[in-house]
């Protein structure tokens, strides 16, 4: 980079760091959304089966 | 499960927040770098996601400590939840570098000490993730992971300190480092307060995540208890 009279051309690079980053962090927290959103769908069926057990 | 409760979602909407605020100062408030251009801007995430990977296995060491002094699930399950965080921020991290490294050091990949002391960092909590799964008895699960975490987080002093005691091209922006290193710079008044606040805005983001993926693990093992105490009616 020597002689450079203007900063480089990295533009792509930047977005593409950033589509990772942000890419990432929202996957995570779809994931933790979607794994909770199950749970409670499996709890509320094993709450439904205990009651029929009991009737 | 109950509902969220109101600290949570009172973390959570100034954790959006902070995070609007930090991507506004990284993109329109922080100064084009004067070398190498906008890619420079990865650095302000990419920092700020390598100090959540190791603020969450400290606090999975220190979960882990407390479980095999108390005996108490919770501290499993806050191990569990923060090294999980840890393993995505890190990956983070690295795959961030790799794309700063690509037009700075002309290459997606070398085998510097930072890079190989992340990576290693990495897998080791990768394989902590792993061989949990192979340990039905909860207990001695618990125990293992606690063990491990304790043991396992020797990797992240040395990944910090490697810039600062191996011959490395790897920049050191706070602090002085190697002169050799490839990709250094002086940050700009204006770009110190994008890297604080960006900083401040992945610590939050870490303790909300944490938070959430908590009371999933609680949320998980009351349905295997559940499911238990079905089978067995």
């Amino acid at each position: 980079m020597f002689l450079q009279e203007a900063p480089a051309e990295t533009l792509d690079f930047m977005i593409f760091g950033y589509t990772v980053i942000l890419g990432s962090i929202a996957l995570f927290v779809l994931s933790i959304w979607l794994r909770f959103r199950r749970l409670q769908r499996d709890l509320e069926a094993l709450r439904a089966v205990e009651d029929k057990l009991e009737s | 499960m109950g509902p969220m409760p109101k600290g949570l979602k009172l973390l959570t909407g100034l954790t959006a927040l902070f995070f609007a605020l930090a991507l506004y100062l990284v993109f329109f408030y922080a100064p084009r770098e004067a070398v190498m251009g906008d890619v420079q801007r990865v650095f302000y995430f990419h920092v700020a996601a390598g100090w959540v990977g190791a603020l969450a296995f400290l606090v999975t060491a220190i979960a882990g400590g407390l479980y095999l002094a108390r005996g108490e699930r919770r501290w499993d399950q806050l191990a569990l939840a923060s090294v999980e965080i840890g393993v995505i921020f890190t990956a983070v991290n690295i795959i961030s570098g790799s794309i700063w490294a690509r037009p700075i050091w002309n290459t997606w990949w070398t085998w510097d000490p930072r890079l190989v002391t992340a990576t290693i960092m990495e897998l080791i909590y990768v394989a902590y993730l792993m061989l949990r799964q192979g340990i039905e008895d909860p207990d001695r699960r618990a125990r293992f992971g606690a063990v491990y975490g304790i043991v396992g987080f020797i990797s992240v002093p040395i990944t910090f300190l490697s810039i600062r005691i191996f011959r490395t091209i790897h920049p050191v922006v706070v602090g002085s480092g190697d002169p050799t290193a490839e990709g250094a710079f002086d940050m700009t008044p204006k770009m110190l307060q994008a890297f604080m606040f960006s900083l401040l805005t992945f610590t939050f983001l870490y303790a909300t995540l944490l938070w959430h993926r908590f009371r999933l693990q609680q949320l998980a093992e009351k349905v295997e208890q559940w499911k238990m105490k079905v089978l067995s009616g």
